[in-house]
């Protein structure tokens, strides 16, 4: 048998939408108007509405580190934060650190140290890595190792980034 | 992620009065805990209302010599302080001791405090939880309860049973410190000790603090009293970063010719709640440090736990760790 409903029943029982929001976001130096519903994440709203899909959904709670970007210069989880609660911020992402000279440093370094397998973590590693050398907290490999803990790398590519990023920052190796 | 409405109230009235005026609505500060549970559906506010762009992002000294933190200093900012890293470093070890420095730039203070328990079955919609579902059960008790509690614990009704732990290091250290926490709501401010911010599981494990519902904590005052020439804070857990405690520890000693005047001991992943015994901290006090008995200390501490199979190891690990803080915190060992 079959139910036959007509659009307008449906309608009135359906709950209603939120509205969305007007949200500003200033994203590797370019401004974007945004018009997104609340639940929208800032990762969510980088790469299915600007299409900036360097950023990666990794685990989607805060645990992986892949979906790192900077805000106002300091490194997050976009995957734990709302789009709209970041109106009017200054967003970097991966596609935004390479300059008229090339690559960044951290990028140029992670391919010379080999600092991942497939690739998938190193986004969020190197924008976790340009937020750790702002910071300034780092001193030794150690301090690397415990203040890039939010960024998994499922292959395993641990020492080399760590070698990577003790390079740009221009440690002592042995430290 | 369910459908929600969104509110941005430039100022605390507004804040307040958007929580009274709207049932089912929760504030936003960091999201860091809120947004991951709101994934799984253990948490279904129908209005978020977002409280970043209030100015509760100080950190002042206060008249009586002590901090004022505003709630939404990120954890980060707080660790790093200066004022933080010298009258209160215990603190800062504790914040730096916790989740990840991304999540430390954006979790706030006042967030912390409302953290949700970590019990893999108050996550998991399709176990019972008193918590998440008052009366439907405790699916911990008789299940995998490696990282639940050992101290406080309610299991005598089916209906009331919860060993949840508390997951914050930020909490612990501020029950040591004999934090003080200030809300504003519907009926004015307020101020409430840090011992009875949180709560036990009691008749009630779906409460896990005693704010009402509407107030909002607007900031947390440091005594003056930091302990910043004798303290330690030891975290014990499956991995040695970007981990949950199984057990932690917050010790702050005040030591005058070699002789403790003043002790101060929080246990953390143990309970409901930071985990402190003034009474037992007393025993410390006028004890000469090459004497001084810490081992009975941590006995006591640890009187009435009671372990679940799985996480009965906390005990003694618990007991050892205490005596470890103890050692370190009076130099009479070097920090780990």
């Amino acid at each position: 048998m079959q139910t036959t409903l007509s659009p307008g029943s449906v309608a009135s029982r359906a709950p209603s939408l939120p509205e969305k929001h007007a949200v500003k976001l200033t994203i590797n130096g370019a401004v974007h108007h945004l018009e997104l519903a609340p639940w929208t994440t800032l990762l969510d709203a980088l790469r299915e509405y600007v299409n900036l899909t360097g950023t990666k959904k990794g685990c989607d709670h805060g645990q992986c580190g892949a979906c790192t970007v900077l805000v106002d210069g300091k490194r997050i989880n976009s995957c734990l934060t709302l789009a709209v609660m970041k109106d009017g911020s200054d967003v970097t992402t991966i596609e935004g650190l390479a300059g008229e000279n090339g690559l960044h440093p951290l990028q140029t370094a992670f391919i010379e140290h080999d600092a991942y397998q497939c690739g998938y973590c190193t986004p969020g590693q190197i924008c976790s890595a340009v937020g750790l050398m702002q910071e300034g907290r780092a001193k030794t490999a150690d301090d690397i190792r415990e203040l890039m803990s939010g960024n998994i790398c499922r292959c395993g590519a641990y020492p080399h980034i760590v070698d990577a990023i003790q390079e740009v920052m221009q440690l002592d190796p042995n430290a | 992620m369910n459908s929600f409405s969104y509110a941005r109230p430039s100022d605390i009235s507004m804040a307040v009065g958007e929580l009274a005026t709207h049932e089912g609505a929760k504030f936003i500060a960091g999201g860091t805990n809120l947004l991951d549970l709101m994934k799984e559906n253990v948490e279904r506010p129908n209005r978020l209302v977002d409280i970043n762009r209030l100015t509760l992002n100080t950190i002042d000294d206060t008249e009586d010599g002590g901090l004022r933190l505003g709630a939404l200093v990120t954890n980060a900012d707080t660790a790093y302080h200066p004022a933080v890293e010298s009258r209160y470093p215990l603190l800062s070890r504790a914040i730096l001791a916790g989740a990840s420095a991304q999540l430390r730039n954006m979790a706030t203070n006042g967030g912390n405090l409302f953290q949700r328990t970590r019990c893999y079955y108050f996550y998991d919609l399709a176990t019972p939880c008193n918590k998440r579902e008052p009366g439907s059960g405790c699916g911990a008790v008789h299940g995998y309860n490696r990282i639940h509690a050992i101290l406080g614990t309610s299991d005598q009704q089916p209906e009331t049973t919860c060993i949840a732990t508390h997951p914050s290091d930020l909490c612990v250290a501020l029950s040591a410190l004999d934090a003080v926490v200030r809300v504003t709501g519907p009926n004015g401010d307020r101020t409430i000790p840090f011992a009875d911010f949180h709560r036990l599981p009691g008749d009630e494990p779906w409460l896990d603090h005693t704010v009402q519902p509407g107030e909002l904590v607007t900031a947390i005052d440091l005594p003056a009293k930091g302990f910043s020439d004798y303290n330690t804070y030891i975290k014990i857990r499956d991995r040695q970063s970007y981990a949950f405690a199984l057990v932690s520890v917050a010790v702050g000693l005040e030591i005058e010719n070699n002789r403790i005047t003043d002790a101060r001991i929080a246990l953390g992943g143990v309970a409901h709640k930071p985990w402190r015994k003034p009474e037992i901290e007393a025993m410390l006090v006028g004890q000469n440090l090459s004497e001084a008995d810490f081992q009975s200390v941590a006995e006591a501490l640890l009187a009435g736990a009671k372990g679940y199979g799985h996480n009965t190891f906390k005990i003694e690990l618990a007991k050892r760790a205490i005596v470890r803080a103890l050692k370190q915190a009076a130099n009479l060992e070097p920090a780990s």
